[in-house]
C-alpha cells in the first residue's frame, strides 16, 4: 500500500554456484504463484527490498493515524466519534501485523522493532508522503478516508497476489478494512457536499490542498524523475504487478468522475480524459517538491515524528518496567 | 418496583428526575474518559497497547453514547446536543475523570503520564463495574437492559487495567514510585466519583441503585484485590464534586475539543 516503487536498488549478483540452483529454484516456485514462507530461502535483495516496503508500510499506517487523530475527539457527531475511533484503531492493528511481518524478514539481521523505530527517527525509514501534510478542517478527515485510503486501496489491490505469503495474507485483511475506511470517509464526503455553504467551501478548498499529495501518492511515473536507473525488483519478485504510473491512471479512472460528478474541482485546468491515449492527462505534481518531502521535510513532518519521539521518551521507564518484568517471569 | 418505558418513568416527575440524573452520571464519566483515551493514541507506550487501548477507548464512546440515547427516550434531546452543547455547569461527571492527561497538549508535546492513566483506568473500570452490576437490577428496566449489555465487554477493558496495575506495581522501583504517587493523589481527588450528587436518596428510594454507602464499599473491596497498600487517609474530593456540577478548567479544554466542529456550524448535518 503505501509504497513506491524505488528505482535506486541496487542488484546483488548470486555468483555462488549454490545460490544460484537456489536462485533458480526461487524464480520457478514464484512464477508458477506459489507463496514463499519466512524460512524459505530467499534471495538477499528479495529479503532486503520486503523488509523496506513492509517496514515503510507498516510504519505509514502508524503515522498515518495521526492527522486523522487531529480530529477524533473533535468528529462533529457521536456517530462520526464512533466511526473514525474505529478507523484509527484499525490502522494501529494494520500497523501491528504489518511491523510483525517486517521483524521476521529481519531476524537472520539481528533487527527488531526498535531498529524500525529508530529508523523512522533517524529518518532511515520513510513514511508515505500524504501523512507528512496538515489537516485544517473537519474535511480533511473525510477527504483522508475517502481518497488517500481510495488511493491506498488500489495499490494493494496491486499486490494482493504478492508472492512472500506472510505479506500477501496480511494484505487480505487489511484490504477488506480499508473498503470500511472509504465508505467511512465517502459518507463523511457526501454529508459536505450536500451540506450548507460553509460545509461545500471546506470540502473544496480540502480537495484542493490534497490534490497535488494524491497524484504524488503513486510516486513518479518513471526513473528519469529520480534520475537513478536501476530495474524494478518488486515487480520481477511479482510481489507487485503494475507501474506507479499504471496505478495512478487508475485511481484516475474511478475518483475524477466521482468527483465531477459531486459539483467539485480539482485545481488543474488542463485535467482531461485523452480517448486517443487512452490515459488522463494531468499537470504533473512538484516532483522536487515530493523529494523534500518524503525526506521529513514536509509541512508537518518534523511534527509528527515528534510525537512519537516524545512517546519514546516519555514511555521510557514503562519499557523498562515491562522489561524486568519480562525478566522475572 | 418495575418501569418498562421513558413514556411510564415520565407519568412521575419525581422517579423520572432521579432517573436522568443517574443517566447523566453514567453518560458524561463514559464521554470523559473516552475523551482522554482518544487523547493517547499513537503516544501509547507501545503498538500493542496502542491497538488495546484505542479499542477500550472506542467501546466507552459506545457506551456513552447508549446512554444519551436513553436520555433522548426520556426527551432530554438529541444525543448529539447531550453530549456538545451542554453547559459545563449541568455537566455530572467525576471531576478525576476530565483531569488531562498530563503536561502539553494532545496535537503538540503530548508529555502524557501512563502512570496516571494506569491508575485513573484502573480505579474508574472497577467503579463501573460495581456500579454498572448494581444497575443490572434497577427499577428501569430500559437502563438495566443498557447495563447488562455493557457489562458483557466490560469486563474485559477492566481486566486490562488490572493487569497493568499488576505489572508496574511489580516491576522496577521507579515504577511503582510513580503508580503510588498516582494513586494518592486520586485518593485525594476520586471522592466524587463515588457519590450519586443531589438525588443520592430518590435513586435509593426508587430502587435505581443501591445506597452510595454501599456502592463505595463494593468499590473498596475491589481495589484492595489488586492494590493491597491501599492509602490511608479517608478519599477526598479536592476540586468538589462534578455530580453537583462543580469542574474544573480542564472539563471547558475537553468541551471545546469535543465541540468544535459540531459548533462551528449548527445549521449542518453533519
Ligand atoms: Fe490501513
Ligand atoms: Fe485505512
Amino acid at each position: 500500500m503505501y509504497n513506491y516503487i524505488e528505482y535506486g536498488s541496487s542488484e546483488i549478483s548470486n555468483d555462488n554456484i549454490d545460490d544460484q540452483e537456489k536462485y533458480e529454484q526461487f524464480m520457478a516456485r514464484i512464477e508458477v504463484g506459489e507463496k514463499i514462507e519466512p524460512d524459505d530461502w530467499m534471495p538477499e535483495d528479495y529479503r532486503q527490498g520486503l523488509i523496506k516496503l513492509i517496514s515503510m508500510h507498516g510504519i505509514s499506517e502508524i503515522m498515518g493515524a495521526l492527522p486523522e487523530k487531529e480530529w477524533t475527539p473533535k468528529a462533529p457527531t457521536m456517530k462520526r466519534k464512533l466511526g473514525i475511533m474505529a478507523k484509527v484503531q484499525d490502522e494501529m492493528g494494520h500497523g501491528q501485523l504489518l511491523l510483525r511481518v517486517a521483524e521476521d524478514l529481519m531476524q537472520p539481521y539481528g533487527k527488531d522493532r526498535g531498529d524500525i523505530m529508530e529508523d523512522l527517527l533517524s529518518g532511515d525509514l520513510k513514511f508515505h508522503n500524504v501523512f507528512h501534510m496538515p489537516t485544517k478542517t473537519w474535511a480533511d478527515a473525510g477527504m483522508v478516508g475517502w481518497l488517500v485510503d481510495g488511493a491506498a486501496i488500489i495499490s494493494q489491490t496491486n499486490m494482493l497476489d504478492a508472492s512472500y505469503g506472510p505479506y500477501q495474507r496480511a494484505l487480505q485483511r487489511i484490504c477488506q478494512e480499508e473498503v470500511f475506511h472509504a465508505q467511512h470517509g465517502e459518507a463523511i464526503i457526501m454529508a459536505l457536499a450536500e451540506g450548507t455553504d460553509y460545509q461545500r467551501e471546506i470540502l473544496q478548498e480540502s480537495l484542493n490542498r490534497w490534490w497535488p499529495s494524491l497524484l504524488m501518492f503513486f510516486g513518479p511515473a518513471s526513473a528519469d524523475t529520480t534520475g537513478s536507473s536501476k530495474q524494478n525488483i518488486m515487480i520481477k519478485y511479482k510481489i507487485r504487478k503494475s507501474s506507479n504510473e499504471e496505478l495512478r491512471q487508475a485511481f484516475l479512472d474511478k475518483y475524477l468522475p466521482r468527483v465531477f460528478s459531486l459539483g467539485l474541482t480539482v485545481p488543474d485546468e488542463t485535467v482531461h480524459y485523452d480517448e486517443a491515449q487512452e490515459q488522463w492527462i494531468y499537470q504533473q505534481p512538484d516532483w522536487n517538491e515530493f523529494k523534500q518531502i518524503i525526506k521529513n521535510k514536509g509541512p508537518r513532518s518534523k511534527e509528527r515524528l515528534r510525537l512519537r519521539e516524545i512517546a519514546y521518551e516519555n514511555n521510557r521507564w514503562v519499557r523498562q518496567a515491562l522489561a524486568k518484568d519480562q525478566v522475572m517471569t | 418496583m418495575t418501569v418498562n418505558s421513558a413514556e411510564e418513568a415520565n407519568q412521575d416527575v419525581a422517579y423520572s428526575k432521579a432517573l436522568k440524573e443517574l443517566i447523566y452520571q453514567l453518560a458524561d464519566d463514559d464521554f470523559l474518559i473516552s475523551f482522554r483515551g482518544s487523547e493517547w493514541l499513537g503516544l501509547a507506550p507501545h503498538i500493542e497497547e496502542d491497538v488495546a487501548f484505542s479499542s477500550i477507548t472506542q467501546n466507552t464512546m459506545g457506551h456513552a453514547f447508549m446512554f444519551y440515547q436513553l436520555l433522548e427516550d426520556l426527551g432530554e434531546g438529541e444525543i448529539d446536543l447531550l453530549a456538545h452543547e451542554r453547559h459545563p455547569d449541568v455537566r455530572r461527571n467525576g471531576i478525576y475523570l476530565e483531569k488531562r492527561n498530563g503536561e502539553g497538549n494532545y496535537l503538540e508535546e503530548p508529555y502524557y503520564d501512563w502512570a496516571l492513566t494506569v491508575v485513573r483506568h484502573f480505579l474508574y473500570e472497577t467503579f463501573k463495574k460495581v456500579k454498572l452490576e448494581a444497575i443490572t437490577k434497577s427499577s428501569y428496566k430500559p437502563l438495566a437492559n443498557i447495563a447488562g449489555k455493557v457489562l458483557m465487554e466490560q469486563p474485559y477493558h477492566l481486566a486490562h487495567w488490572r493487569i497493568w496495575m499488576n505489572q508496574l506495581l511489580n516491576s522496577t522501583e521507579e515504577a511503582r514510585d510513580r503508580i503510588e504517587a498516582r494513586l494518592n493523589e486520586a485518593w485525594e481527588e476520586f471522592g466524587d466519583v463515588l457519590e450519586f450528587g443531589f438525588q443520592a436518596t430518590e435513586m435509593e428510594h426508587f430502587d435505581l441503585i443501591i445506597g452510595e454507602e454501599e456502592l463505595k464499599e463494593r468499590w473498596m473491596d475491589e481495589v484492595a484485590k489488586t492494590i493491597p497498600n491501599l492509602p490511608s487517609e479517608p478519599l477526598g474530593k479536592k476540586f468538589g464534586s462534578g455530580r453537583e456540577g462543580q469542574h474544573t478548567e480542564d472539563l471547558d479544554q475537553a468541551l471545546a475539543t469535543l465541540s468544535e466542529v459540531y459548533l462551528s456550524d449548527k445549521e449542518a448535518i453533519w
